[in-house]
């Protein structure tokens, strides 16, 4: 287990309270003119030693995203832009950090601007967490009120202004050039990349766009130095990350551990087990919906990290573990995540606006048993054509779970669906079927 | 994608009060100048604000006048985002997490509970008008599964008989108090913490 003092989030559970006193006492904006006099590159290269990536999902690396921002400002400002539009189901790290580390984000929010060069930081939060998007706004009043930001910000000589922008519950947002469009007052409808934000974001000028809580991490790790940050986890793989350990266990939590934690731990120790025991655990989402489940057999001996879930075919995403026993339906499970995707799609690009209707529709079929047996092929393929053919991302989010559920349970699905189709031997009429599936060759 | 159909009944006219007009304006000196259509999402809360949790046509005209735009961007915007209601949805707007970490947990009878008091259909105003719910999908407050939002506040770590006593409690028009249900200390585990225990027994 990680110890207490190697923890970033002291103040996780808010057993100290989030305000500037107190968060100064954990040690935030003690030293911050300091670490911005060593200048950019020094905070870029400490950024880039860490080997911290990106905590929103992708898990690009952080030092790497800010050294595309152009050297020199030119006529166009540059912009610093927060994702905190947390909305992947089993995830709810964000939202921790900003009603109880807000300083932490803020301080966080003054170094990478200086990095990047930016004298106005957006922070996006999704419309839902009001709540705690004031009681950040309060403790953005409170630093203005005490000139750690604003005019010469904590006396670094850099200017900047926070402006918290609230979202209005469109998953899509979180994707990061939607949420440019969302800042522009436009539908979030995803932009073709390239040109990327570094260059072309906000207004058409360069934006660097980070997660909460990557950015809430950085002065921490500038304080006790990027080798501290690097001598955590593994190789490429740093550091320590919140993980929301939710679904079927006795104790559901959120709780800062090492990068490349084993998942067994996770689940046994801070979450009190799963429900009916370790042999009653059906399968585990790894890193929040988008991510495709691991069976059981693979849970014993999994570590939580970037690459190794990359090895079993899922992937760290958010952090976000959703636990599922063997009392549920793991087909109607995976149904209600379609049943999510077919929600929240921003409907630009056919093959996701379509499909994922399509991949929700067949699985509630199936999972009442109402599918024949060439279905299950049909849906692979349909989670297929919409990987790898949209604009953003959500397409392989949308059909990653879909296709994990058939890799490993789809001896399951046809189990429940066993029945041969009314027309079997039809499929040469070509507007009965489509005719790529025809195509053996395809 | 969602469907989404303005109300039936519309008021001729809408205007901000002055308080929404200092706020909206407020907004607006966010964004950089000529950027105003920014404010755009901000505003169309401001209005659904001043008017009952919904947002009728008419404030959607009047915004788009207000921010220079044209109406139909304001219309794409407030049918995009399913946050914005476009139809009365009364004072105590309900909105149950389903979505899978929720369900696992329970979700299905939270839903159970608001047919029972407020309506037997989803967005459909109880009888008295002052109510109504729907399931939505993830709220982002998964370890605190099964949970619900009544306007802006969350209600955590639910089961049936809380949730029906909530619903009481805001059908006489109480303001029930928000946060975990099960008394724990936010996202903390529950009777099993291992982590950060100096601070906590500090």
């Amino acid at each position: 287990m990680l110890k207490d003092q190697d923890r970033i989030f002291q103040n996780l559970y808010n057993d100290l309270g989030s305000d500037l006193i107190s968060s100064q006492k954990r040690g935030d904006w003690v030293n911050t003119k300091e670490l911005t006099n060593k200048g950019r590159d020094w905070i870029i290269n400490e950024i880039k030693d860490s080997q911290l990536r990106g905590r929103g999902g992708a898990g690009f690396p952080t030092g790497l995203k800010w050294s595309f921002a152009p050297k020199e400002v030119g006529s166009r400002p540059h912009y610093l832009v927060v994702n905190a539009d947390e909305s992947e189901p089993g995830t709810c790290k964000d939202r921790d950090i900003l009603r109880f580390e807000p300083h932490k984000l803020i301080e966080g929010c003054l170094i990478a601007s200086y990095a990047v060069q930016a004298h106005v930081c957006y922070i996006y939060i999704r419309g839902e967490y009001f709540v705690d998007g004031q009681k950040l706004q309060a403790a953005i009043d409170e630093a203005y009120e005490k000139k750690l930001i604003g005019k010469n910000a904590a006396g670094t000589g850099w200017d900047l202004d926070i402006y918290i922008h609230y979202g209005a519950g469109a998953y899509i947002c979180g994707e990061e050039t939607a949420l440019l469009e969302s800042i522009e007052g436009n539908k979030g409808q995803p932009r073709l990349k390239p040109p990327f934000p570094a260059l072309i974001g906000l207004y058409g000028c360069p934006t660097i766009i980070n997660n909460v809580e990557t950015l809430a991490v950085v002065p921490t790790i500038l304080r006790k130095g990027g080798k501290w940050f690097s001598s955590l986890g593994r190789e490429k793989n740093t550091g320590t990350k919140i993980f929301c350990i939710s679904g079927n266990v006795n104790n559901p939590c959120n709780v800062e551990e090492e990068m490349s934690i084993p998942l067994k731990e996770l689940i046994e120790v801070h979450a009190g087990g799963v429900i009916g025991g370790w042999e009653n655990l059906q399968a585990v989402i790894p890193g929040g919906s988008s991510m495709p489940l691991i069976p059981k057999e693979k849970c014993e001996t999994l570590t939580m990290d970037f690459d190794s879930l990359m090895a079993e075919k899922s992937g760290l995403g958010t952090a976000g573990i959703v636990v599922i026993n063997k009392d549920q339906d793991i087909i109607k499970c995976m149904a209600r995540i379609a049943r999510f995707y077919k929600h929240e799609s921003c409907g630009q690009c056919t093959p996701c606006r379509e499909g994922s209707g399509w991949m929700w529709r067949m699985l509630e079929r199936m999972a009442r048993g109402e599918a024949s047996k060439d279905e299950i092929e049909m849906l692979g393929d349909v989670t297929k054509q919409i990987e790898g053919h949209t604009i953003c991302a959500f397409g392989e989010g949308s059909s990653w779970p879909v296709q994990g559920l058939l890799r490993h349970f789809k001896d399951e699905i046809k189990k429940r669906n066993n029945f041969d189709p009314v027309i079997k031997e039809n499929k040469e009429i070509p507007y009965l079927v489509d005719q790529h599936l025809l195509d053996k060759n395809a | 994608m969602s469907l989404k159909r303005p109300a039936k009944e519309q008021p001729e006219n809408f205007e901000f009060n002055s308080s929404s007009l200092e706020a909206a304006n407020n907004i607006i000196s966010k964004y950089p100048k000529g950027r105003q259509q920014s404010a755009v999402m901000a505003l169309l809360y401001i209005a659904q604000k001043q008017n009952n949790n919904w947002i009728p046509l008419a404030a959607m005209k009047y915004i788009a006048k207000f921010l220079d735009m044209p109406y139909i961007k304001v219309y794409e915007v407030a049918t995009f985002y399913s946050m914005y209601n476009l139809s009365p949805v009364g004072k105590y707007f309900v909105q149950v997490c389903t979505t899978t970490p929720c369900m696992i947990r329970g979700a299905n009878k939270l839903v159970e509970a608001c047919k029972e008091k407020i309506s037997e259909n989803e967005s459909e105003l109880s009888n008295d008008k002052n109510c109504s719910w729907m399931e939505v999908e993830c709220l982002g407050a998964c370890v605190n599964a099964p949970m619900m939002q009544i306007n802006d506040d969350y209600y955590e770590d639910l089961d049936k008989e809380k949730t029906l006593k909530i619903l009481d409690q805001i059908l006489k028009g109480e303001t029930p108090k928000p946060g975990s249900y099960r008394g724990r200390l936010n996202n903390a585990p529950e009777n099993n913490r291992k982590t950060l225990m100096d601070i906590k027994n500090a």
